[in-house]
């Protein structure tokens, strides 16, 4: 349903091609060539929030991973963002790691730590695993602030110094854009293929009926621990982007709040879906781009609630939104785009 | 031994309130298999409601008290009603998810109407002299609250476990068709259970509330504390909770008060992730029976 | 008392599973429902208690009427306060509750009159056995216990109609007969109309005044019990027995299910 008619596979190679027509081929060069061209186009209000639409977007695939994928619940996704934040920090100031050395450490130790708190998964499903990252998401943070204030700065933030390559210094949205996109597409590549392998189908097994999986002869436990360790590798990534892109980093950053909204970003887009976490990071975000501006105004019309519009407009629309998404599309924006397309094409027969 | 003494009661004195709250995860996860992650917000619908009478209303205290129940009741309601029945059949992760949802939008709310400052109760809600004990003295508060978290718990065991309406409650637990197949209206038992629990979240959100104030930030982290009392009690057992409730709170109060006091905000967790990994059941949590 | 008109029933919108069935039961009558594994005997018995709702099943067409108001849209506990309790199939009881408890939930529609105590003596007179288990928890019963059990839990409802889904179903020959017997003798006392559904033909046709045999969603045969019990084909296909009286070797087997399915 997914091609128009007429369009066949004559061999293997076609037939596992992800981009199957000339007009996707079309489509998908003139969206990389607009992403390239944007940061001279748009607005740096704009530009800003692409760029953390990117950042989010590696650590949402992570999650989407783990969640919509393999199936196990985690509270814990801006606990693993921090892990990767603080060590791309703590690297560069204490240990003058160039951002390039970093960011592979930050991504390993994230894994790794995303491993330690994955363990319980060997034993618990469903809202017992959730509340174990939960442990995670309160854990992590309290050891950053509490254990090595001196090193990592307690509650107060870090001035992180930002990436050079030769004598280039990213110090702006612009430049920085340059190394987020690239990073955020290139996973995206590397996610939407890694489903379509062994692994991902394994992930998929877990995820639909574990013992039935273990009784095919998928090694649960490793297929778990992986789904973990690549959840917060890429956790890791998005983290030592962040704080590279902010210059700064601080513990408040990492909230179960902030992972709420991951996993609502998963949920909005559609779970076990690449397409949709692009399109779940990339609408929430915007949203909240609208709702901030929204706010402003409404702030700037009735001077005595501000605060109270400022504070309660964002977390009460983006709750309700998935609230909605929950009881009426369960299956999330990219069910809905596929549903719209195949509408298109079948036109005037199709139902919907 | 006196300041050991001073740690292990307002210890029991937390912990007994912790127990209060959980006993409404309790009976949700009995009732619909749902675990109410949305806690820490509906501490602060009580909280808020007592507070937003008697200051903007300037109602008498116990008629604020008892308009407070009568709104934590309709919230408990209308969340059954419009979050949690429209989801039964989805799996694990959309009822974790709709209540996660849930607490974000309430917060929402919350600092809408509220605004994000800490505010206090103007009027004593509770008692707060301090209570002396041979030598050590309680917070006013603490100590009544306990007192009422006690008879509270009291209460809704004693529903649970000889009324007709808690034996209904028992039976749709443990199966839903056949509960139907007896006659038990079950849409009206898990909105039963949904007004009681976040009944029994609206007192402990005015206890929290009169001893400390009350603050969209702070006070649903300490709602979220109750998260790993239930688990360690086991989440469908009432008498777990209350247990499990006394030792976390002592534990937290004798690390808190003899290692660090950094390390009372982490110590529920850490319990959590120990009773995860050797007993996720906890302590008197049903091992399933299953007779082959 | 119950008629069923010409009733469809589809699971999701799809699973096309009754395909027109009418039956009829009369006061104090026991009725048999026979027929082969997925022949559509149980969710015949989910349509009229309306357990079929919490399977995302609906009836589709038809009516089912009881004592002449139309239940097919009703709740399940609205159907059980009407008086029709159904004994699903499986011995499904409240594991973690006890015995006592058990009987008690059954009792719930009624309402608190405080002729629960009364209503558990009747239930402990059928079964004597479960007066001295009364404090056990019932998850730890033997399978003749827990039948004993689901069928006094559907007693204490003081149902009218009562819908038994495979009460032999894993018990010694011996306990069903005694099962058996105890239904017989609820039928004549309280006047319980039954409607029994059964893979044991033989011991159901014993029991019942009336049979039907269902087969693929539909009624194919209907008759007085002891007409069902000398037909042919029954004996052949649920007794195992050939006219004679003997095991019929498979070669002569007649065509008749298949044919029937053809026409189907």
């Amino acid at each position: 349903m997914d091609r128009p008619c007429g369009s066949f596979d004559e061999n293997y190679k076609q037939d596992s091609a992800i981009i199957r027509t000339r007009t996707q081929w079309g489509w998908l060069i003139a969206f990389l060539i607009l992403l390239a061209t944007l940061p001279f186009i748009t607005s740096a209000q704009i530009l800003s929030t692409l760029n953390f639409i990117g950042i989010t977007l590696i650590a949402v695939h992570g999650l989407n991973l783990l969640t919509g994928y393999a199936g196990q619940i985690s509270l814990g996704q801006a606990a693993f963002v921090a892990v990767g934040g603080y060590t791309t920090a703590l690297l560069n100031i204490h240990a003058g790691f160039s951002f390039w050395a970093a960011l592979p450490v930050s991504a390993l130790s994230a894994g790794i730590v995303g491993l330690i708190f994955g363990l319980p998964s060997l034993r618990l499903k469903g809202f017992y695993l959730a509340m174990a990252t939960l442990a995670a998401q309160f854990i992590i943070p309290w050891c950053i602030v509490n254990i090595r204030p001196d090193i990592t700065g307690g509650t107060s933030a870090l001035i992180v110094p930002a990436p050079r390559l030769g004598g280039i210094v990213f110090n702006s949205q612009q430049s920085m854009f340059y190394i987020i996109m690239p990073m955020a597409v290139l996973v995206t590549i590397f996610v939407k293929n890694l489903v379509r392998t062994k692994v991902g189908r394994a992930f998929i097994a877990i995820r639909d009926n574990d013992i039935a999986a273990e009784i095919m002869g998928v090694n649960i436990f490793r297929y778990k621990m992986l789904a973990f360790f690549l959840c917060s590798l890429l956790a890791g990534i998005a983290g030592s982007l962040w704080v590279s892109w902010l210059r700064a980093v601080d513990a408040d950053y990492f909230t179960l709040q902030e992972s709420i909204w991951f996993l609502g970003m998963v949920v909005i887009g559609g779970m076990g879906s690449t397409a949709g976490a692009v399109m779940g990071v990339t609408s929430v975000r915007f949203m909240d781009l609208g709702v901030k501006t929204a706010a402003n105004r409404l702030g700037e019309l009735y001077p005595s609630a501000a605060t109270g519009i400022f504070a309660g407009l964002g977390p009460f629309l983006f709750g309700f939104i998935i609230l909605i998404f929950l009881i009426f599309e369960p299956h999330g924006l990219m069910h809905r785009w596929i549903l719209l397309k195949n509408s298109y094409r079948l036109w005037p027969f199709s139902r919907y | 031994m006196d300041t050991f003494l001073q740690f292990f009661i307002s210890g029991i004195l937390n912990g007994g309130i912790y127990a209060l709250i959980g006993i409404g995860l309790v009976l949700i996860f009995k009732a619909s298999g749902i675990f109410n992650f949305a806690v820490g917000q509906l501490l602060l619908v009580g909280a808020f409601a007592t507070w937003a009478f008697l200051k903007w209303l300037e109602l008498p205290v116990w008629l604020s008290v008892l308009l407070a129940m009568v709104v934590a009741a309709l919230v408990g309601l209308i969340i059954e009603r419009l979050v949690t029945r429209p989801l039964i059949g989805q799996p694990v992760l959309s009822a974790v998810m709709a209540l996660l949802a849930l607490s974000v939008m309430l917060k929402g709310v919350f600092a809408f109407i509220f605004g994000p400052a800490t505010v206090s109760y103007p009027a004593d809600v509770l008692p707060g002299t301090p209570v002396s004990l041979s030598g050590a003295s309680f917070s006013g508060e603490l100590t009544w609250g306990f007192l009422i978290a006690v008879i509270v718990f009291g209460i809704v065991t004693l529903l649970f476990y000889r009324s007709r309406i808690g034996l209904a409650m028992r039976g749709t637990a443990e199966d839903h068709q056949l509960a139907q197949a007896t006659g038990i209206n079950v849409k009206h038992i898990f909105a039963i259970t949904w007004m009681a629990a976040v009944l029994v979240a609206a007192i402990g959100g005015i206890i929290i509330g009169s001893k400390v104030g009350i603050g969209i930030h702070f006070t649903p982290l300490l709602g979220v504390k109750v998260i790993p009392v239930v688990l360690f009690g086991g989440l469908e057992s009432i008498k777990g909770c209350f247990v499990a409730g006394l030792i976390v709170g002592i534990l937290e109060s004798i690390v808190g008060g003899y290692v660090d006091p950094n390390l009372m905000v982490i110590t529920p967790y850490a319990i959590l992730l120990l009773v995860l990994l050797f007993r996720p059941y906890g302590l008197f949590g049903q091992k399933r029976i299953e007779r082959i | 008392m119950l008629e069923l008109k010409n009733i469809e029933v589809m699971y999701q919108n799809v699973i096309y599973v009754l395909k027109g069935v009418s039956l009829s039961v009369d006061e104090g009558e026991i009725v048999a429902l026979l027929g082969a594994n997925g022949a559509g005997k149980t969710t015949t018995l989910k349509a009229i208690s309306g357990l079929l709702k919490t399977e995302q099943g609906d009836v589709t067409r038809g009516r089912i009427e009881f004592m002449g108001k139309k239940i097919d849209h009703m709740s399940p506990e609205g159907i059980v306060k009407m008086g029709i309790v159904q004994v699903m199939e499986g011995q499904r009881l409240f594991k973690h509750l006890s015995v006592d408890e058990n009987l008690r939930l059954g009792a719930y529609v009624r309402g608190n009159r405080g002729e629960v105590a009364k209503d558990l003596d009747m239930v402990f007179n059928y079964f004597p056995k479960l007066k001295e288990l009364r404090n056990r928890t019932s998850g730890y019963l033997s399978g003749g216990e827990r039948q004993m059990l689901v069928v006094g839990r559907a007693l204490m409802a003081h149902p009218k109609f009562m819908l038994l889904d495979e009460p032999s179903l894993g018990l010694a020959p011996f306990l069903v007969k005694e099962i058996f017997e105890i239904l017989k003798r609820i039928n004549a006392d309280e006047g319980t109309s039954i409607l029994l559904v059964e893979q044991n033909a033989f011991a159901a046709l014993s029991l019942a005044q009336r049979g039907y045999v269902m087969e693929d969603g539909k009624i194919v045969l209907d008759g007085l019990a002891q007409e069902l019990r000398e037909n042919e084909d029954i004996k052949e296909f649920y007794f195992g027995l050939s006219s004679i009286g003997q095991r019929k070797s498979y070669k002569g087997v007649k065509h008749y299910r298949r044919r029937k399915r053809w026409l189907a």
